[in-house]
């Protein structure tokens, strides 16, 4: 406990920048780096801090209880993925929750005020400020500990209050404080403003037609529309996202979905939770408030991983009840989706593993013959939810050849992506690659063994670090979003020849048409 | 291994003490009547003010670890007892975690190989050593009731039969010795186990605290003074039980000729009584409280309300159509004001412009 942690570069994040903290409201605003020496804390620091624990254990009992109950049992401490790819013993989840017990037990507990050491205990100081700073930034909220938990002591949660605590004093980082500021004025992470996002999202429109040959014309900010569909604004921006999302884009126009986009909801993902309660509330709020102006029926979400913890464990708490929207039905199947029916907003994979159940969808699943995909869980859809069939069921019917990793690091066991809540800011890579060391070390495995030649998932967090940690640890595995395979064996109206995938590739299992099969195969035997 | 050392001094010394206080100086009263009433007294009154003091802290937010398939289309199975769908499979989730420590099943090990390369493997070791130590410790106090119980009911001549099953054990009744009592010895070596783990472990021992240190020697020489007061020493039983009775009906009586060990055994297990509300050990209630165990994941079926929420400031669509208008009607976004209608307000505001900032503060609040 008495090492203290040293700023290395690619081991700490950079500080949340003044005007961030300021759009939205935060404490003490300033210019500082975690390198410094004066961090600049506000004058009564150690009184903000005492205060907001104090408040936070009564107002959560699960932050209490996890103050009092570890029995050390030591049953977690190799389930970190941070652990394993760092081995820094404070990267034990116990250990990363002792280093606010023990100010707990030091500052608010007799026994260790009196004892101090002996029970566990120890004073407030600024270096312990700089400890939380640096271990509660490098957990990501995945709760795999929790699951091996006697007691089900979540760490993610115990970092939740820790950084609602650090956030006190305006110590948080930029990577989550700059996309929270943009997410409150401009509806997303990125800042993206309304004429841009539709713009983005016409790029996409364009490749569509280039390479599938269907022109699509979607709405934006439509009153009247069945259903409001709000995905992580990742998916609008960056490669692999804008094939997942030309992926929604082909399957709502297959099943001639009445929807809409929205530029103001035009975020899933929610830094917010990275913050505060408070500041995940504030940014979620968009949602139902868009749901209700437009007049739409339900919501439908994008492949997102925290969004969907928010989505399903806190949304309807936080801003519910949306009465004004009805329970979802799906209006192709008539399922009515009665594990939404209070929060009224469903995940796309249950609306896709739906349709194909229902057989609502034409698949040609050979389009994806030369993938060998794997499936990685989001921390967030499956211990925070339990979504682990739909996905699997999505695959197995849009590809031919879908592997699983081993039982131990997949479902309710799965290894973070090393990136989430937060962290995947590019001045950390030397940490995220440690923690995704787990994750990458499967997926070499069903590389190896089978061929593994693509990673597929539900989240854009894993979207957007996992290519760089594939091509570190495992070169030689794509990374894709479920729907975008969905798009890949889609049979869509009216299509022309499908020899390029979304990603604007020659397709290799594009098979031409019947009638010049013949020739083809000359051509083919002819080239051998 | 301050806290190691300090938790082993500290149990010797308590040994001391009552070694001393009843053996030296005759404080067969303070030890036998007041220390044990004042120690059952802080037992209960501690464990009622810790559940209670948890249970005043409420559970904002549902937050169940999902540990299998949730209740979603009705043609996937869900896993009932790992993601519960009602109350009813949380009942059961509870009873697997309390009863068979289903979370500690699951633990697996982890080891590196070159490469780097990491395997995982079955661990239950801990699950084993835990639940010897927990079951054993139940039978134990069980068995126990018997000297504040008469008569003795059947159940617990059940217990003591079904706990004495080594009674084929002829050479113990050869050289004399009472019914071995297996739960006695399981509990000695469950906790001796859990001791060895947490000293060779190097990981376990770095997290260790004199608080994990403590009960483990603790419990262990309470085992230790009760197997030699049983075996060894061979105290008089009787007499035992008469003082038992006497502090059970509040007719206190501390007859003569009962050994020191026996003292010494009460006033340990006293300490422990004592020590349990405020201590890790408290996990006994802690468990039925934790929120990520015991909520049903319905949290998008039934809305889950905070009992402190408070309403926050957002970013409206009016602020927001505001802020973008001109670039959202060239970009042909619907917008909900023309640019007109705006231009006007705009002005019209402007003229008077006194009261248009509270407007919006409070269209604000959400």
């Amino acid at each position: 406990m008495d090492t203290k942690p040293e700023f290395k570069p690619g081991t700490f994040l950079y500080a949340g920048k003044a005007s961030a903290l300021e759009t939205v409201g935060l404490a003490n605003p300033r210019d500082w780096s975690p390198t410094d020496d004066d961090w600049k804390l506000p004058a009564d620091w150690k009184g903000i801090v005492r205060e907001g624990m104090a408040e936070r254990l009564q107002r959560f009992r699960s932050f209490k209880l996890f103050m009092d109950i570890c029995v050390r049992c030591g049953a977690c401490a190799d389930k970190c993925h941070f652990f394993i790819g760092s081995g820094d013993p404070k990267n034990m989840p116990v250990l990363r929750a002792e280093l606010i017990r023990s100010i707990y037990r030091g500052e608010m507990k007799t026994a260790g005020k009196i004892l101090g050491k002996l029970a566990g205990g120890r004073k407030l100081t600024e270096d312990v400020i700089k400890e939380w700073f640096y271990y509660f930034y490098q957990c990501t909220e995945c709760r795999r500990c929790s699951v091996f938990c006697p007691y089900g002591i979540d760490t993610a949660e115990i970092t939740i209050i820790a950084r609602e605590i650090l956030n006190l004093l305006g110590t948080n980082i930029d990577w989550i404080a700059s996309p929270v500021a943009n997410c409150f004025m401009t509806g997303n992470h990125l800042g993206l403003k309304p004429h841009t996002f539709k713009e983005n999202i016409e790029y996409l429109l364009d490749d569509i037609e280039e390479y599938v040959g269907v022109k699509i014309e979607p709405s934006f900010n439509r009153k009247g529309a069945e259903i409001l569909f709000v995905t992580p604004s990742g998916d609008v921006f960056a490669e692999p996202g804008i094939f997942t999302l030309m992926g929604y884009l082909m399957l709502f126009d297959h099943i001639g979905l009445d929807y809409t986009w929205s530029t103001y909801a035009s975020e899933g993902g929610n830094f917010g939770f990275f913050t505060s309660h408070e500041m995940m509330k504030r940014l979620n709020a968009k949602m139902y408030a868009e749901s209700k102006r437009l007049g739409v029926k339900w919501i439908l979400g994008g492949e997102c991983g925290h969004m969907w913890r928010v989505v399903h464990q806190y949304m309807d708490t936080l801003n519910g009840p949306a009465d004004w929207l009805e329970q979802p039905i799906n209006p192709l199947t008539g399922t009515r989706f009665e594990n939404a029916a209070s929060t009224k907003m469903v995940h796309i994979t249950e609306f896709t593993a739906d349709l194909i159940k229902n057989n609502k969808l034409k698949l040609d699943p050979s389009q994806n013959d030369h993938i060998i995909p794997t499936f990685h869980d989001s921390c967030n859809t499956s211990r925070g939810m339990g979504m682990l069939e739909e996905p699997r069921y999505v695959l197995n019917n849009v590809c031919n050849n879908f592997v699983d990793m081993a039982p131990q690091v997949i479902r309710e066991n799965t290894f973070c992506c090393g990136s989430g809540s937060g962290l995947n800011a590019g001045e950390y890579l030397e940490m995220r690659f440690r923690g995704g060391l787990p994750r990458a070390n499967a997926v070499k495995r069903v590389h190896e063994d089978h061929g593994v030649n693509m990673l597929s998932c539900v989240c854009a967090i894993d979207r957007a670090v996992f290519p760089a940690l594939m091509d570190y640890w495992v070169p030689g595995v794509g990374v894709c979003g479920v729907s975008e395979l969905v798009a890949n064996a889609l049979v869509m109206e009216g299509q022309g020849e499908r020899e390029y995938n979304l990603r604007g590739e020659e397709n290799p299992s594009y098979k031409p048409p019947a009638e010049d099969e013949a020739s083809a195969e000359a051509g083919e035997e002819g080239e051998e | 291994m301050i806290g190691f050392l300090f938790s082993l001094v500290a149990v010797l010394v308590l040994v001391g003490i009552a070694l001393v206080g009843v053996g030296g100086l005759g404080l067969k009263v303070l030890f036998g009547v007041i220390i044990p009433y004042a120690a059952v007294l802080t037992f209960f009154a501690g464990l009622v003010y810790r559940v209670v003091d948890w249970a005043r802290s409420p559970v904002p937010f549902r937050i169940p670890t999902t540990c299998g398939q949730e209740k979603s289309l009705a043609w996937i199975k869900p896993n009932k007892i790992d993601n519960p769908c009602s109350t009813g499979a949380v009942v059961l989730r509870m009873i697997f975690e309390v009863l068979t420590f289903r979370s500690l099943f699951r633990n697996m090990k982890l080891d590196y190989r070159e490469g780097p390369k990491i395997r995982y493997s079955s661990e239950k070791f801990l699950w084993l050593f835990a639940l010897m130590f927990h079951y054993a410790f139940l039978v134990v106090i069980l068995r126990h009731l018997r000297f504040f119980t008469e008569p003795i009911a059947l159940w617990q001549q059940t217990l003591e039969h079904l706990d004495g099953f080594m009674e084929f054990n002829l050479a113990s009744y050869a050289i004399g010795l009472p019914t071995i009592q297996l739960s006695g010895l399981v509990l000695l070596g469950g906790v001796t186990l859990l001791l060895v783990r947490r000293i060779i472990v190097p990981g376990v021992r770095y997290i260790s605290l004199a608080a994990d240190w403590f009960p483990l020697f603790l419990i262990t020489f309470i085992c230790l003074t009760g197997i030699l007061a049983r075996y060894v020493v061979r105290i008089d039983v009787v007499k035992v039980k008469e003082m038992a009775m006497g502090l059970a009906t509040f007719h206190p009586v501390v007859p003569d000729g009962i050994s020191v060990w026996f003292y010494i055994h009460l006033f340990l297990v006293c300490v422990l009584f004592a020590y349990f509300p405020f201590s890790k050990l408290m996990h006994m209630g802690g468990v039925f409280l934790s929120p990520t165990r015991n909520l049903v994941n319905n949290s998008r079926a039934v809305r889950h309300v905070n009992p402190w929420s408070y309403p926050v400031k957002t970013h409206s669509y009016q602020e927001y159509e505001d802020d973008f208008r001109e670039e959202m009607v060239e970009a042909g976004l619907p917008v909900d004001k023309s640019l007109e209608e705006a231009a006007a307000e705009k002005a019209a505001k402007e003229a008077p412009a006194a009261p248009e900032t509270q407007e919006t503060e409070e269209k604000r609040e959400d």
